[in-house]
C-alpha cells in the first residue's frame, strides 16, 4: 500500500517532466527534463521492485542511474562542442566541471 | 601494485553486488574483474596520481549538516513550486570561495548546486557565480556558513599545497 | 517496533512522493531553464533521498539496503554535476537568465545582513 502511494507520486512526477520535455522551448529545457525523468525512473524502478516483491530490480535502477548521468553529460558535450571527441580542456581549464567526486578523496 | 589494488576493489564491489557465492558464478566474477583490469591497463585508465585530500573524520559530519540544509531548502522550494500565491525572485550573484584547493572549491560548488534554490553557474579559483531562486537563498549563501564549514573540513594545514585536481 | 519502522517508512515515502510531485509542478510552472533547474533539484535531492530512505527502512539490514545506499550515493555525487554542466552549457549556449545580476555593493550588503 505504501509503495503504491509512492509509485503514484513518482508516476505523476514522470508525467509532468515528460510534459516539460515535450513543451520545452529550448533544447536545454528538454535535456533538463530528460535528466530529471531519468532520476524519477530510477526511483520508479526501485519502488516497483518493492511493489512486486523482487528487490533484484535495484541492480537495474543502479545501472540506469549510471547510464542516465553519462547520457546527460554526453548530450551536453555534443551540444556545446558538436563533437564527442573534443577534450574540452583548452577552453575551460580552471573550472570544476568534473567535480562530481567533490568531497571524495 | 595499483593494478592489484584496483582488482581487489573491483572484486569486493562485485561480491557485494552479486550476493551469489557458488564457485561457477564467483569464477565468472574473477574473470570479468581480470578483463576489466586488463582493459584499464591497455587504455591507460589507471590513476597513478597520489591523493591530495584524505578522508577527514569531519567530512561525514559536514554531509549530515548538508543533508539538514538540503531538507530545509527543499521544503522552501517545494512550497514555492506548489502554492499559488508564492512568488519567486531569481537573481545571479558572485559568491567568494575561500578554499585552498580545487577539490575544496568543487565541493563548495557541488554543495551549492545540491541545495535546491541555488545553482552554481560558473566557477573560478576563488569565486563562484550562483543563480538563486530567492533573495533569501542568496542571503544564506552569502552569509558564508557553508563556505566556512568546508574550509574547516579542508583543515587549517596549508602543508598539502600540492593539492587540487 | 515494527509499527514504528512502518510509520517512519510511510512518512518518508509519502513525503518523498510529495516532493517529487511538487518538483514536477515546479518544472511546469517556472519561467526559464535556470529556475526549472531548482525544481529539478527538489526531485533529485529531497524526493529521491526520502523515497530511498523509506525503501531502506522497509528492507532492514540486508544487501538490498546496501544497494539503496549505493544508489543514493550515486545520485548525491552525480546530480549536482549534471545540473551544473547543464546550466553552464545553457549559459555558453547564449540563453540569457530572466533576472538581473546583483552588483558587488548589493552582494556585500546582503552578506552583512546575513552575517550573525
Amino acid at each position: 500500500m505504501m509503495f503504491a502511494a509512492a509509485m503514484a507520486g513518482v508516476l505523476a512526477a514522470m508525467t509532468l517532466t515528460l510534459v516539460r520535455g515535450l513543451l520545452g522551448p529550448t533544447v536545454f529545457d528538454r535535456v533538463l527534463a530528460l535528466n530529471t525523468f531519468g532520476t524519477v525512473t530510477v526511483l520508479a524502478i526501485a519502488v516497483l521492485g518493492f511493489l512486486m516483491g523482487r528487490p533484484q530490480f535495484l541492480d537495474i535502477a543502479l545501472l540506469y542511474a549510471l547510464i542516465n548521468f553519462v547520457g546527460t553529460i554526453a548530450i551536453l558535450k555534443y551540444l556545446q562542442y558538436g563533437d564527442l571527441g573534443v577534450s574540452g580542456r583548452k577552453s575551460d581549464a580552471d573550472n570544476a566541471d568534473t567535480g562530481g567526486d567533490g568531497g571524495r578523496p | 601494485m595499483r593494478l592489484v589494488g584496483l582488482y581487489l576493489a573491483l572484486f569486493a564491489f562485485w561480491l557485494l553486488m552479486s550476493g551469489h557465492y557458488e564457485p561457477l558464478i564467483v569464477g565468472f566474477g574473477v574473470a570479468s574483474c581480470a578483463a576489466t583490469v586488463y582493459i584499464a591497463r591497455r587504455k591507460d585508465f589507471v590513476d597513478y596520481a597520489t591523493l591530495s585530500w584524505y578522508v577527514k573524520p569531519t567530512l561525514p559530519l559536514y554531509w549530515l549538516w548538508l543533508l539538514g540544509q538540503i531538507l530545509k531548502s527543499n521544503l522552501d522550494v517545494a512550497k514555492r513550486c506548489v502554492l499559488p500565491g508564492a512568488r519567486i525572485d531569481p537573481c545571479i550573484f558572485r559568491a567568494p570561495a575561500n578554499q585552498d584547493t580545487g577539490v575544496g572549491v568543487a565541493t563548495y560548488a557541488n554543495s551549492i548546486t545540491l541545495t535546491p534554490g541555488t545553482v552554481s553557474l560558473q566557477t573560478w579559483d576563488h569565486e563562484i557565480r550562483v543563480h538563486a531562486l530567492t533573495r533569501h537563498g542568496a542571503r544564506d549563501i552569502l552569509g558564508g556558513e557553508m563556505d566556512g564549514r568546508i574550509c574547516r573540513v579542508e583543515g587549517p594545514s596549508k602543508t598539502g599545497n600540492g593539492g587540487g585536481p | 517496533m515494527t509499527l514504528a519502522v512502518d510509520i517512519a517508512s510511510w512518512l518518508c515515502l509519502v513525503a518523498g512522493a510529495l516532493f517529487c510531485l511538487s518538483g514536477g509542478i515546479g518544472m511546469i510552472r517556472f519561467p526559464d531553464v535556470y529556475a526549472r533547474s531548482h525544481a529539478a533539484g527538489v526531485i533529485d535531492t529531497g524526493g529521491a533521498y526520502l523515497i530511498l530512505a523509506g525503501l531502506a527502512l522497509q528492507a532492514g539490514f540486508s544487501l538490498v539496503t546496501v544497494k539503496l545506499v549505493l544508489i543514493g550515493l550515486l545520485l548525491f555525487f552525480t546530480s549536482p554535476t549534471a545540473t551544473h554542466a547543464l546550466v553552464k552549457a545553457a549559459l555558453a549556449g547564449g540563453l540569457e537568465p530572466l533576472c538581473r545580476e546583483l552588483g558587488a555593493d548589493e552582494t556585500a550588503e546582503m552578506a552583512d545582513e546575513a552575517a550573525p
